[in-house]
């Protein structure tokens, strides 16, 4: 398979870039909230990221990224034509989704992208989809265009005022629930602090709230346990029991402290990549 | 030559091994394997018994006794050819096989005297061969039979099981295709078993052998996942054969056991081996490093575990196991090799709870002490808590090596097959046939976790029902 990138979009230059990647047998399967596993270099570390949105008809699959390591840096440095070394999914478990109303999806950073494809998996199902988003700056949102095509509500906040809502999507989720009392679900993707307060956030409201974890990964296929996180106190594997999980069950802290294993590592490697690539 | 009364030469050559204060620095393989003076000496030991024991013991039928014979005249091409009769992966066997309790275990000179260090052969001639065949490629490779690209039979996994059943169909004009989850074919071979056991270059060379018999070996396609049992049968292929292994592994569900510094041996290994985290950070994949090792559970893997972060510089590595050294589950020689090394054995207590400071990372490990009370199912003397003796020890790193459970990915995606009480696949005992028609298992997903061997066994068992039903033959 050869994985080839067709089109890359540098969505925040030197930070998030988005691949549609040629992967027929990918796409033929891949359901929203399904990641893959892919691995750049013959030396290079198997990394999962989530699928942002799948073409079947075409063959291709999406995935966005931010460059926050090695992996991701030496991703970056490929172009449109080039191909992905390994690229291995769809992998985990399939989003849960039915007919049931109202859905808002929250998404944070580069949660947006994956969050996204749950959303057109939701608004499929004939589901109201409410797209709550948010970045620091109205320069750092993504997907924002893609979301506004089928939800037929797009609430933005940012850090700055920049665009939308002054301060966090958790304030912009707050207001709509209080609104509305119909609402189905909260699904919440981005970073662990940013779903935890999600979570925080519709527990008053009793709403059933999904999160989606990006716990670190080896295999991907059940195989290791690197991505073991205690949800409603029994311990699960990310990889094929989830990714995604009942928010109000999960462990934040746990899983917080877990994404923190490699850390030294990871900036060794980090730093050794930059010193030789200028 | 085999007519002469064989003399009797009661002891084995030894095998050379790196010296443990050598060893324990670097990855490269333990057992440096015979010379050719070395392996003609021990051949000469073999009796060619009229009725040869030691067949009867090797699960893939390697004709030892002949192979033996050509290494007596001096032909390990000869040899060569013998053992690929029957086994598709000689360097690994040689390698990787409890021979003691296999063909070794059964062999005649064994009974007075030390058994003829079949193994060691047969990893001579396997690693031989391969050291020749650099020639073989100018002076042409042996003659493939011509593979029928209609007759096609598809392999999930790429471990000893499938590897074996690849091989034996494609020696007999079958199409194959393997398919394999992660990124690099050999299943356990890769991810499991440490370089310095099993280098990762004698797997390779036992791959592309299988390449040259026109089997195509696909990576990064998930059982269940990227490619299912149907769509195969939909794109053609006659049969299935489902060698996915026991790779899922068990925690004991102690307090603490999410804690930062509490592995798996698959992920730990993994990391080490698939990842070669060894030698990070040329390879991007980090080990894990433990300056006060812990390893939970006696057997093969809890060996290879603490062997490796010995390797990797820890300052201590315990074995931390509920039973006495006498029960324990690895192989005499591993658990030799790693005393020589240094791993020390703290028997006869198992984990009560992981500790660990405030950032989650793991500090100590609180015991259970243990006593042997009567045998139990396995035969072994069962441990018993003796009540309210505890310990504490520290420790940074525990590597938890207490076995694995079938992986469920394969078998949610096909929820037709049938398994039995402990999620293990069910297979007819003679074909290897599943509850599903021309779909066959073998390997740890049908035994749960077994050795290399059985596992290619298994993998050849399914492989001459499959031949027969495809060739109409049957031998």
């Amino acid at each position: 398979m050869p994985n080839t990138i067709l089109h890359k979009a540098k969505l925040i230059p030197g930070q998030t870039s988005k691949l549609v990647i040629d992967a027929p047998l990918i796409a033929a399967k891949a359901k929203p909230g399904n990641f893959v596993i892919l691995r750049v270099t013959d030396k290079g570390e198997r990394i999962p990221l989530t699928i942002a949105d799948v073409d079947a008809g075409a063959g291709t699959i999406t995935i966005v990224y931010l460059v926050l390591g090695k992996t991701t840096a030496l991703l970056e440095e490929l172009d449109q034509g080039d191909d992905i070394l390994d690229l291995c999914g769809p992998l985990g478990q399939p989003t849960h989704i039915e007919k049931c109303g109202t859905v808002i999806c929250v998404g944070g950073g580069t949660g947006i992208a994956a969050m996204h494809h749950i959303a057109k998996g939701h608004h499929m199902a004939g589901n109201h989809v409410v797209a709550v988003i948010g970045a620091r700056s109205k320069d750092l949102l993504l997907f924002h265009d893609e979301l506004t095509a089928f939800c037929p509500e797009v609430l933005v906040s940012t850090d700055d005022g920049s665009f939308g809502h002054k301060g966090l999507v958790t304030e912009v989720l707050e207001d709509r629930l209080k609104s509305d009392d119909s609402v189905a679900e909260v699904v919440g993707i981005g970073p662990v602090p940013m779903m935890a307060a999600v979570a925080k956030t519709t527990k008053p409201f009793g709403v059933k709230t999904t999160v989606s974890l990006n716990s670190i990964m080896v295999d991907g296929i059940g195989m290791c346990g690197a991505c073991r996180v205690t949800v409603g106190g029994e311990v699960k594997f990310a990889c094929v029991d989830g990714p995604e999980f009942d928010g109000q069950q999960v462990d934040f802290m746990e899983l917080r402290q877990r994404l923190a294993s490699f850390r030294d590592q990871e900036s060794i490697s980090y730093e050794e990549y930059k010193k030789s690539h200028g | 030559m085999a007519e002469k009364k064989k003399k009797i030469i009661p002891k084995r050559i030894p095998m050379p091994n790196q010296s443990p204060g050598d060893r324990i620095r670097n990855f490269g393989e333990v057992a440096l394997g015979y010379g050719r003076e070395q392996a003609f000496a021990e051949a000469e030991r073999c009796l060619q018994c009229k009725d040869p024991k030691c067949v009867a013991g090797c699960p893939v039928e390697v004709p030892i006794k002949d192979f033996i014979a050509k290494l007596q005249d001096q032909d390990i091409e000869g040899a060569y050819e013998v053992i690929k009769t029957t086994n598709s992966l000689p360097a690994v066997c040689g390698r990787v096989c409890p021979q003691e309790v296999q063909c070794e275990g059964q062999c005649i000179m064994g009974k007075k005297h030390q058994p003829v260090a079949i193994g060691r052969l047969e990893r001579f001639v396997a690693d031989e061969y391969m050291a020749l065949s650099a020639c073989d490629q100018i002076t042409g490779k042996p003659e493939c039979p011509l593979i029928d690209p209609d007759n096609k039979v598809a392999c999930i996994g790429s471990g000893p099981s499938s590897l074996t059943c690849a091989g034996y169909l494609s020696s007999r004009g079958i199409k194959v295709s393997v398919f394999e989850a992660l990124h690099e074919p050999g299943g356990v071979l890769v991810y499991g078993i440490p370089e310095f056991r099993l280098p990762k270059a004698i797997v390779r060379a036992e791959v592309e052998a299988l390449k040259e018999q026109e089997v195509d070996i696909e990576v990064n396609m998930v059982g269940g996942k990227t490619i299912e049992v149907q769509d195969l049968f939909d794109q053609g292929y006659k049969a299935v054969f489902i060698g996915v292994g026991a790779g899922l592994p068990r925690f004991l569900g102690n307090e603490g056991e999410n804690l930062i510094g509490v592995f798996s041996a698959n992920e730990y290994l993994t990391r080490i081996n698939l990842g070669r985290g060894y030698a990070f950070p040329e390879y991007d994949t980090p080990p894990f490093p433990g300056r006060n090792v812990a390893v939970i559970g006696g057997g093969n893997v809890a060996m290879d575990a603490a062997r490796t972060a010995l390797r990797l510089g820890a300052d201590t590595v315990s074995i931390v196991y509920r039973r006495s050294q006498d029960e324990m589950p690895a192989r005499k020689e591993e658990l030799e090799h790693a005393i020589e090394e240094g791993v020390r054995l703290r028997c006869l207590c198992g984990p009560l709870a992981f500790i660990g400071d405030e950032n989650g990372k793991l500090t100590g490990m609180r015991l259970q002490k243990m006593e042997l009370g009567d045998p139990d199912d396995s035969g072994r003397c069962s441990p018993v808590c003796i009540e309210g003796a505890e310990e504490e020890i520290a420790c940074d790193l525990a590597i938890m090596a207490v076995g694995t459970g079938p992986n469920r990915v394969m078998l949610e995606a096909t929820p037709e097959l049938g398994l039995n009480k402990w999620g293990y696949i069910v297979v007819n005992e003679e074909t290897g046939e599943t509850s599903i028609p021309n779909v066959f298992a073998g390997g740890d997903i049908v035994t749960g976790s077994a050795t290399v061997i059985s596992a290619m066994g298994a993998g050849r068992r399914a492989a001459k029902e499959i031949a027969n039903r495809l060739l109409g033959t049957s031998d």
